[in-house]
């Protein structure tokens, strides 16, 4: 049974069909690489993923349970982590307190036991910050933990986002764009992470990447879209040498 | 400059950075515990600065925390005084269980604005809130058979398990046992995940959507919590003033609220104290001020050969005129929002760094970026 499935899935704001029938699955630890133009319905799938649109028709069955009615703050907890195109971090906040926001799908205390800091909250945030140091050591983060994230450099903030995705402890990791805004180099260095997520957390990756590079390195699978329909699915090199999709990127 | 060595991550849970800074903390504790030794004659106005640093506290939570910024926090004051009043005289009951019930009924309250306040953001939650607090006014103007209407509602002397507290240094200390409690309980809040919820929603409501972050329950619960501070406040403040009146509990003071978390400095405790010593002195040292500055100026005017007299009469009737101070809280308000956004927490934190750094203090350090990458297509 496949982690994630979308079937026929439309997406409508207003008169605009974003997404137009959109069907296709993602098994348990692949990479696997949604492509296509600038506007082509990419991030309004994520977004649907993540429940943040409800979709105007389709399901979406994540671990064997419907997800298609529930409500945002409960991806989470579910086991879908994600990042965001253009950062979403908390910018007044410091990396560290960035991450344990992370964990609070993991949340385990109660309210009035948090405003008199009983020992059992003080154990719970000690757990939380134990996580949270594993992905700082994965990741890299070491010598930015305190600094606040307005400081921090676009490329930083890039890997801190992906940090807290995993601080979810998810099964399935959304990436959108993980690449845009970062060099060359940077960008090598988060398709090795990408591989790293894969193989030693075994966390299944769904991304949306622009960058062919990144792409045909990490992906297993890549499906392509146009004006919100799925015109190709296959190993990237298909993908690439796909004439609808060489068609949708050329103009023909 | 000073530098933690971590050893152990429980060091990063405790209230105080390290040893040094809990000294200067007990240090500031024995300071005010010999106020009342040092400056008897200005104890009541020092007991509001501690009532106002609740209040600031509360805003603080709602504004500088959860991004939720409130124009009528007054209204919670106002329930949080006749509340306590009307427990305490009409019902008789015991003075601790009265503020407890007091802050209760405010954090009701705060729920009741909290709940429609969920699907607004931004300036429509300021009006809704503004709103909230005009119909409270109206309320307590026209409930006569509770609040006494118009006529308004003597209060009694504070008397904690039959001790009278009344007098100017009991009341101190209790006003001053409050505001520690809530600097507590608020400080525990802050570094628990609920503080973390509250900041994540002021920075980044999708984001903290997708970690997990109910939006309903956290700033429902951020506008009980700051409502329920606030009833305490109120409880406080109605034996601090003695009389309650509805018009006592007005725009202008939620206003006043208001400028002392963005005067003080958003999104940090200390700046909820620094406001409420702003706020509740400003008016000792305008009314000082006064006295004294027409006359100084009129003796300037005089050394610069202008007519003396003519000068002290012409400053004195401006400085009396009733609209100075509102328009003076104003004039600040827009003086601080211009030059110094992160209030006077954020100046004092520059102080201290410059003199921590001297003489390689770096004026860059806290220059503003600005940063065109956040999105605002999803909200």
């Amino acid at each position: 049974m496949s982690l994630l499935a979308v079937e026929g899935l439309v997406m409508d704001f207003g008169g605009v069909r974003a997404v137009a029938d959109v069907t296709f699955t993602v098994e348990r630890g692949e990479v696997f690489t949604i492509i296509g133009p600038n506007g082509a319905g990419k991030t309004t799938i994520f977004n649907v993923i993540s429940r943040i649109y409800d979709p105007t028709l389709g399901r979406l069955i994540f671990d064997g349970e419907d997800i298609t009615a529930v409500p945002p703050h409960e991806i989470a907890r579910r086991g879908i982590a994600r990042t965001f195109q253009n950062i979403e971090l908390f910018e007044h906040a410091s990396l560290l307190q960035n991450l344990l926001l992370g964990r609070h799908a993991h949340k385990r205390s109660g309210f009035v036991e948090e405003m008199l800091f009983l020992p059992r909250v003080r154990a719970l945030e000690i757990e939380h910050r134990d996580a949270v140091e594993q992905v700082i050591d994965f990741l890299d983060l070491q010598p930015h933990r305190d600094s606040l994230v307005v400081n921090l450099s676009y490329g930083v903030r890039k890997v801190v986002e992906m940090a807290r995705a995993l601080c979810t402890r998810p099964k399935l990791l959304l990436l959108d764009e993980p690449s845009s805004g970062l060099s060359v180099e940077e960008t090598e260095d988060m398709a090795f992470w990408i591989q790293d997520i894969r193989t030693m957390l075994g966390i299944t990756v769904l991304m949306v990447e622009h960058d062919m590079s990144l792409v045909s390195a990490v992906s297993d699978r890549v499906l392509a879209v146009n004006y919100g329909r799925a015109i190709a699915l296959g190993t990237a090199r298909e993908v690439q040498e796909h004439p609808d999709v060489i068609t949708a990127y050329l103009g023909g | 400059m000073r530098f933690v060595f971590k050893t152990s991550y429980a060091q990063d849970l405790q209230l105080f950075r390290d040893s040094v800074q809990r000294n200067w903390y007990a240090v500031l504790l024995v300071g005010l515990l010999i106020v009342p030794l040092l400056v008897p004659s200005y104890l009541v106005d020092i007991s509001l600065v501690f009532i106002y640093g609740l209040c600031g506290l509360s805003l603080m939570v709602l504004a500088g925390y959860t991004g939720l910024v409130s124009l009528g926090h007054a209204a919670f004051l106002g329930i949080g005084a006749y509340a306590h009043v009307y427990f305490v005289h009409d019902l008789g009951l015991p003075w601790l269980v009265s503020v407890a019930l007091a802050s209760v009924v405010t954090a009701a309250a705060g729920v009741l604005v909290g709940l429609p306040a969920l699907r607004m953001t931004g300036v429509y939650l300021s009006i809704a809130t503004l709103a909230f607090a005009l119909i409270i006014q109206e309320v307590l103007t026209r409930w006569e058979r509770v609040t006494g209407g118009l006529k308004g509602k003597p209060v009694d002397k504070p008397v904690v398990f039959s001790v009278n507290l009344g007098g100017e240094v009991a009341f101190y200390f209790l006003c001053l046992a409050f505001l520690i409690g809530g600097l507590w309980l608020t400080g525990n809040l802050l570094r628990a995940p609920t503080g973390r919820a509250w900041v994540a929603i002021r920075d980044s409501e999708i984001a903290a959507q997708s970690m997990g972050v109910n939006l309903a329950v956290y700033k429902t619960i951020a506008f009980a919590y700051s409502a329920a501070l606030m009833g305490v406040a109120g409880a406080l403040f109605a034996h601090k003033i003695g009389f309650l009146a509805p018009e006592t509990f007005s725009v202008l003071l939620s206003i006043q609220f208001l400028l002392m978390v963005v005067v003080g400095g958003l999104g940090s405790l200390h700046g909820a104290f620094y406001g409420a010593v702003f706020v509740a002195l400003l008016p000792v040292a305008i009314s000082q001020a006064r006295d004294s500055v027409p006359a100084w100026i009129g003796a300037v005017a005089g050394l610069f050969g202008k007519d003396a007299g003519a000068t002290f009469l012409a400053v004195d009737q401006f400085v009396k005129k009733p609209g100075l101070e509102p328009g003076l809280f104003g004039l600040i308000l827009v003086l601080f929002i211009l030059f110094e956004p992160l209030g006077i927490h954020g100046r004092s934190r520059k102080l201290q760094l410059y003199f921590s750094t001297f003489p390689l203090y770096k004026r860059a350090t806290f220059r503003r970026q600005k940063t065109y990458m956040r999105s605002e297509r999803l909200r």
